[in-house]
C-alpha cells in the first residue's frame, strides 16, 4: 500500500484522490493551507453575493471524507525533499510520500505596481481573500468607492460582487474591449454594454500606474497610467490574471518553468511526482490549447487522468474538444471548439444578434471545407454533447444549423430564435439550410 | 422607491397587526331564543348542558373569545362526563368542543366588526394587500434587470432562519392552530369575508372560507412577486399561472358555487390520497345522495388517481402536479419561494425523507383500506381497531398538524416544501412513479458543472443536484417536482428539465464529457 500525498484541495487535488480512491486501496493525504474541506472556488463570488454560505459551496458533506479514507492534512508546505521523498510544512512538521501529486492551483498575478502590497488592496482567489474582501467591503458606507484592475473573468465577477452590495465600482481594462483576447470583437463589445449598463464605470485602454498610500499604510487612491487620473477608493482588486502558485517549489529539484513542468502523463522530471490542474505546464501544447490551462473542467480531467496513472493504468492527458462557460452580470456564455478573438485565414465567420443585444451566437467554420469549428453563444444555452458529437464527427457548419434546435438547451417555453438565425446565414451565405425539428431520438442517441 | 417600499411594509404591518388584534375583541351575548335555535338545529338532549348555559352564558355579554369559549367548552366537557358515565349515549355531545362553540359564537357575536365588515375587510386584507403590493413591485427597479437575483438572501434575516424568520414561523404556526383547533377565537375573522362568501355560496363564512380566501389572496399577492423575480423565465412565469389559476377556481370558486346550487362541495383536482376523505363514508353517502353529479365525482376522484395522475407522471414527471397544479405546491411556490433555501440537503434527511414520506402513505392506505372494509361490511372496527379512531387520529397528524402547522408553518425554518418533501401520501406515490416509469428527467449538460451549489441551495426539496450535476449524470429523483429553479439559477446552463425516451434516462458516469473519449468509453462501460 503506497502512500499518495496530494498537495492542495482544489478541484485537481480532490478529483484525482476521489479516482485513487476508486481504483485502489492506496493511502490517500490530501493537503491544504487554505480551508479544510474542499469547496468550489467558482462560487466564491456568490458567497458575498449572499446566494450561498461557505457551507453550501462544499461539494461534499465533511463525513464524506473519512468514510471514503481520504485523510485530510491542514498545513502549508514549505519545502520539497525529493531524494527522501519528504514534505517539510511551515509548522514545522514532515511527511513522507511514497507518490507526490502538486496540484497548487494559482495565484493572483501582480506586476510590480508601486503600492500593490498595501492593505486594502487584493487578489480575489482563496477563501481568504474573500474574508478580506468581507472586512474591507462590507458594504457602502465602510467602502466607497472601489478599483478593479484587470478585465477578466474574475475581474468582471469581483465588479458584480461589489455592484450586488451597492459599492460603486471603477474597472481598469488594459485592452481597447472587455477580454477582447479571448472574445471575438462583437461578443466582447456585448459584454462592454452589460457591464456599462449594470452601473459600472469601465476604463477602457487604462493601465494602473500607481496605488497611493495614506498615513497608516492603507491604500487610498490610484492613479491611472493613461490619463494620470486620481481615483479615491477604499478597496482595490487586483484580477489581472493568475499564474502557479509553485514558489515553495521553486528550489526544489523539480523543473519549473511559469509552472511545474510536466510531460503528457503529468510526470514531473522527478520520477513518482506529479503535477495537475492549473500549477501544471505542459512542454509541448495539445491541440490548440495553451501550456497553462487555469481553468475548473481542465483541472478535473487532469485529477481524472494522473488517478489512472498513479494505480497502475498509465495513460496520457487527453483532452477532448475544447469548452469552457462563463457568467457576464446577467448573459450566460457558454463555448464550444474554438471561436478565437481574430479570424484565421482558412476560417469564415457567422454572428447574429438578438434585437435585445443580450443574446448572441458566433459560428466558426473552415472556408474551404465547410467544418463547423467552434460557437460561442450568449444568452442562450446550448448541448454540450450536440457539439462534442458535431466537432468528433467533423461536422459542416450546415449541418449544426439546420440541426440547431436539437442543440438548443433553454428551459422548457423559452423562446427560440434558430428560424431567424437560420434566415441570416441563409440570406448571407446564399444557402438554403432547412431547420430541421428537434428530434428527440437523435438528441439522446449515444453517438 | 425604497420610500414606497417602507411606506408598503408600513401599510402592510398595520393591516396584520389589526387583523391579529382582531381576535381579542367582540362582544358575544346568547339570548334565549338563541339557546332553543341550537339546541333545535344539533338535536340537542342534554339538560344539563341547557341549564348551564342558561346559568352561566345566556344574558351575560363577553368582552372577548376566550371567555366565551371556556364557560362553554367546559359546560360540554361536564355535561358529557356526567353522560358517559351513566351510560347516556344519545344525549352526549359529539362535536369537537370549540368547533361547537364556534358555531355558537359565530351566531352571538355582535358589535363594530359585525357591523362593519367591509371597513374591517379593508383595513386588513386591503391594506395587507395594498402594503404588501407596494413592496413587492418596486423590486422591478431596485433589484435591477432581469435576471437571477439572489443578491443578500443569507445576509438577510428573514430568509436565513433570523429573527424574523423565527418570529414568521410563530405567526404561522400560532395561525394554523387557531385555525384548527381554536376555530372559535377567530369568529371575528370570518365576519370580515362573510360579504365575499354571501356572494358566492349564499352562506355566511366557516373559518374554511376564511382560509381559501386567505390562501388565495396571499398566492395571488405572492404570485406578483415570482413574476418580477423570474420575468426572465418563462417557465416560470407559466407555472405561477397555472398554479394561481388551478387555487383560485378549482379550489376556491368552483367548489363555493357548487355550494350555492345545493351540490357537493368538491375541488376536482384535489386527488386521493391528498384527499384523504375521500373515501371516507360521510363523504360517499354525501356523493350517493347528490344523484347524478354526485356519482360523477365519484368516478372521477377513483379515475384521477388510478389513471390520470400516473399517465401524467409518466409523460410529464410528478411536476405536471405538484408544481403546476396542487393547492399545497402552489402555497408553497408562491409564499414560499423565499424560503425555498432552507430544505435540508443532507443524506441524512433523505434518508429520512423516504422513510417517513412513504410511511404516510403507506398510513394513509391502510386507514382507507380500513375506511373501506367497514364502509361495506357495515363494522365499526376491522380485528380490534376501531376505523374511526384511526381516521381521527391521521386526520389529526397527518391532515392538522403535518399539512397545516409544519407543513406551512415551518416554512420560515425547514424551507417551503416540509409537508411536500416528508409528509404528501400523493407526492410518494407519484414519486415512485416518477423514479421507475416516466420521461421525465434533468439532464446534465455534459461536463459543464463548475460545482458551485446553486441548484443544490436553491432545491427546495433537499436533492443534492450538484452531486448529480458534477459527476454529468442526469437527475432522476422520486421527490423532484419539477420546479424548475435549479435550472433557473445555474450560472452555466448545466441543467435542464425534459421529458424524453425512457432509455438512457438514468445514465451513471465516472468520467465527465470533454476529458479523454478512450478513457471515458473505459470506465464508464466497467
Ligand atoms: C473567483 C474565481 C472564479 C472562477 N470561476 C471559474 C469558472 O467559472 N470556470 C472555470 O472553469 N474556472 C473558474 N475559475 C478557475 C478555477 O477555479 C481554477 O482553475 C481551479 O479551481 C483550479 O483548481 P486546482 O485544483 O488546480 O487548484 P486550486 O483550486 O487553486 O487549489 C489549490 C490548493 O492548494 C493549496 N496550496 C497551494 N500551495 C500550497 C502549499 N504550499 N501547501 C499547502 N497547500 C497549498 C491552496 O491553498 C489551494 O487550496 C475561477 C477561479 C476563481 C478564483
Ligand atoms: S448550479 Fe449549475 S454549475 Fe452550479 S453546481 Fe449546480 S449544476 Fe453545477
Amino acid at each position: 500500500m503506497a502512500h499518495i500525498v496530494i498537495i492542495g484541495n482544489g478541484i485537481s487535488g480532490v478529483t484525482a484522490a476521489r479516482h485513487i480512491r476508486k481504483n485502489s486501496e492506496n493511502r490517500i493525504t490530501v493537503i491544504s493551507a487554505e480551508t479544510k474541506h474542499f469547496f468550489s472556488r467558482t462560487a466564491l463570488m456568490y458567497i458575498y453575493m449572499g446566494h450561498m454560505k461557505y457551507e453550501h459551496t462544499k461539494p461534499y458533506e465533511d463525513w464524506f471524507w473519512k468514510k471514503n479514507k481520504i485523510e485530510l492534512k491542514q498545513g502549508f508546505v514549505n519545502s520539497i525533499e525529493t531524494n527522501s521523498k519528504t514534505l517539510h510544512f511551515a509548522e514545522g512538521d514532515t511527511l513522507q510520500y511514497d507518490k507526490l501529486i502538486i496540484a497548487t492551483g494559482s495565484k493572483p498575478n501582480k506586476f510590480g505596481w508601486p503600492g500593490q502590497d498595501l492593505e486594502c488592496v487584493q487578489g480575489l482567489y482563496s477563501k481568504q481573500d474573500l474574508d478580506s474582501l468581507e472586512v474591507y467591503a462590507p458594504n457602502n458606507k465602510a467602502c466607497k468607492h472601489a478599483v478593479i484592475v484587470g478585465g477578466g473573468l474574475i475581474g468582471i465577477e469581483l465588479a458584480e460582487m461589489l455592484h450586488s452590495r451597492h459599492i460603486p465600482v471603477t474597472f481598469l481594462v488594459r485592452e481597447s474591449s472587455f477580454w477582447n483576447g479571448v472574445l471575438p470583437k462583437e461578443e466582447s463589445e456585448m459584454i462592454n454594454k452589460e457591464i456599462i449598463s449594470n452601473g459600472i464605470d469601465l476604463r477602457l485602454y487604462s493601465n494602473l500606474k500607481e496605488i497611493i498610500s495614506d498615513e497608516n499604510g492603507k491604500a487610498k487612491s490610484i492613479i491611472i497610467q493613461e490619463t494620470g487620473e486620481e481615483i479615491p477608493c477604499d478597496i482595490i482588486g487586483l484580477t489581472a490574471g493568475v499564474s502557479p502558485n509553485i514558489d515553495f517549489i521553486k528550489d526544489s529539484d523539480i523543473e519549473t518553468n511559469r509552472g511545474v513542468k510536466v510531460n503528457r502523463f503529468l510526470e514531473t522530471n522527478i520520477s513518482d511526482i506529479y503535477a495537475i490542474g492549473d500549477c501544471a505546464e505542459q512542454h509541448e501544447t495539445i491541440g490548440y490549447r495553451r501550456p497553462i490551462e487555469a481553468v475548473w473542467y481542465t483541472g478535473r480531467m487532469m485529477g481524472e487522468t494522473v488517478a489512472q496513472t498513479i494505480c497502475g493504468n498509465r495513460r496520457a492527458y487527453n483532452p477532448g474538444h475544447w469548452f469552457n462557460s462563463a457568467k457576464f452580470f446577467d448573459i450566460e456564455y457558454q463555448t464550444y471548439g474554438w471561436v478565437w478573438a481574430q479570424t484565421k485565414d482558412n476560417e469564415a465567420r457567422f454572428y447574429w444578434e438578438h434585437e435585445s443585444g443580450k443574446k448572441c451566437i458566433h459560428i466558426n467554420y473552415d472556408k474551404n471545407t465547410r467544418e463547423f469549428i467552434g460557437i460561442n453563444t450568449f444568452g442562450i444555452r446550448m448541448r454540450h454533447e450536440f457539439f462534442d458529437k458535431v466537432l468528433t464527427k467533423k461536422q459542416s457548419v450546415e449541418y449544426v444549423l439546420e440541426h440547431l434546435a436539437d442543440a438548443n438547451f433553454d428551459p422548457e417555453f423559452y423562446k427560440l430564435h434558430e428560424k431567424e438565425i437560420v434566415e441570416k446565414f441563409n440570406t448571407e451565405n446564399d444557402t438554403n439550410i432547412q431547420l430541421k425539428k428537434r428530434n428527440w431520438k437523435r438528441i439522446f442517441q449515444p453517438n | 422607491m425604497k420610500q414606497i417600499q417602507n411606506t408598503g411594509l408600513a401599510l402592510f404591518l398595520v393591516g396584520l397587526t389589526l387583523f391579529t388584534s382582531l381576535i381579542f375583541f367582540g362582544k358575544y351575548e346568547v339570548s334565549l331564543e338563541l339557546l332553543e335555535e341550537i339546541v333545535n338545529n344539533k338535536g340537542i338532549k342534554s339538560e344539563l348542558f341547557i341549564n348551564d348555559i342558561k346559568a352561566n352564558v345566556v344574558g351575560k355579554e363577553f368582552t372577548n373569545p376566550f371567555s366565551f369559549s371556556s364557560k362553554i367548552t367546559s359546560a360540554i366537557e361536564t355535561a358529557n362526563e356526567t353522560h358517559k358515565q351513566n351510560s347516556e349515549w344519545d344525549k352526549v355531545i359529539w362535536d369537537k368542543p370549540h368547533s361547537f362553540t364556534y358555531q355558537i359564537a359565530k351566531k352571538a357575536g355582535s358589535g363594530f366588526i359585525k357591523e362593519n365588515k367591509w371597513l374591517y375587510w379593508w383595513l386588513t386584507f386591503g391594506l395587507g394587500i395594498l402594503g404588501a403590493l407596494m413592496y413587492i413591485i418596486p423590486n422591478v427597479v431596485i433589484k435591477g434587470p432581469p435576471g437571477i437575483k439572489n443578491n443578500g438572501i443569507w445576509l438577510n434575516a428573514s430568509t436565513n432562519r433570523g429573527w424574523i424568520g423565527w418570529f414568521a414561523f410563530m405567526f404561522l404556526v400560532g395561525f394554523y392552530l387557531l385555525l384548527y383547533f381554536r376555530p372559535d377565537y377567530i369568529v371575528n375573522w370570518t365576519y370580515i369575508v362573510d360579504p365575499i362568501s354571501e356572494s358566492l355560496s349564499g352562506n355566511l363564512a366557516s373559518q374554511w372560507f376564511l382560509y381559501g380566501f386567505l390562501y388565495c389572496t396571499v398566492m395571488s399577492v405572492m404570485a406578483v412577486r415570482m413574476y418580477i423575480k423570474y420575468r426572465h423565465n418563462k417557465y416560470q412565469i407559466l407555472r405561477t399561472t397555472s398554479v394561481l389559476f388551478f387555487q383560485i377556481v378549482f379550489a376556491f370558486l368552483i367548489p363555493e358555487i357548487l355550494v350555492r346550487f345545493e351540490k357537493p362541495w368538491y375541488d376536482f383536482k384535489n386527488a386521493f390520497p391528498l384527499d384523504y376523505d375521500f373515501f371516507f363514508s360521510w363523504n360517499i353517502d354525501q356523493l350517493i345522495a347528490s344523484g347524478g353529479f354526485g356519482l360523477f365525482i365519484l368516478v372521477w376522484g377513483i379515475v384521477l388517481t388510478l389513471v390520470i395522475v400516473p399517465v401524467m407522471v409518466y409523460f410529464f414527471g410528478k411536476r405536471w402536479y405538484c408544481s403546476w397544479v396542487c393547492g399545497c405546491g402552489g402555497l408553497a411556490e408562491t409564499l414560499g419561494d423565499p424560503y425555498r433555501q432552507l430544505s435540508d440537503k443532507s443524506l441524512k434527511a433523505w434518508k429520512f425523507e423516504r422513510w417517513i414520506v412513504h410511511g404516510v402513505l403507506v398510513f394513509a392506505l391502510v386507514m382507507t383500506g380500513f375506511t373501506l372494509y367497514s364502509y361495506f361490511t357495515g363494522s365499526e372496527a376491522v380485528l380490534v381497531i376501531k376505523t374511526q379512531t384511526i381516521q381521527d387520529i391521521y386526520g389529526f397528524l397527518i391532515g392538522s398538524i403535518f399539512a397545516g402547522v409544519i407543513g406551512t408553518g415551518f416554512y420560515p425554518i425547514f424551507g417551503n416544501r416540509v409537508w411536500c418533501r416528508f409528509g404528501c401520501p400523493l407526492a410518494a406515490y407519484l414519486g415512485i412513479i416518477q423514479r421507475f416509469k416516466s420521461r421525465f428527467r434533468i439532464t446534465t449538460n455534459g461536463g459543464q458543472c463548475i460545482s458551485c451549489g446553486n441548484c443544490s441551495t436553491y432545491c427546495e426539496q433537499g436533492i443534492d443536484v450538484r452531486a448529480y450535476a458534477q459527476k454529468g449524470e442526469n437527475i432522476v429523483r422520486a421527490s423532484c417536482v419539477g420546479c424548475g429553479i435549479c435550472s433557473a439559477v445555474c450560472p452555466r446552463g448545466v441543467l435542464k428539465l425534459e421529458n424524453g425516451p425512457e432509455k438512457g434516462r438514468i445514465n451513471p458516469t465516472d468520467i465527465l464529457l470533454g476529458n479523454d473519449v478512450d478513457l471515458m468509453d473505459l470506465l464508464n462501460q466497467k
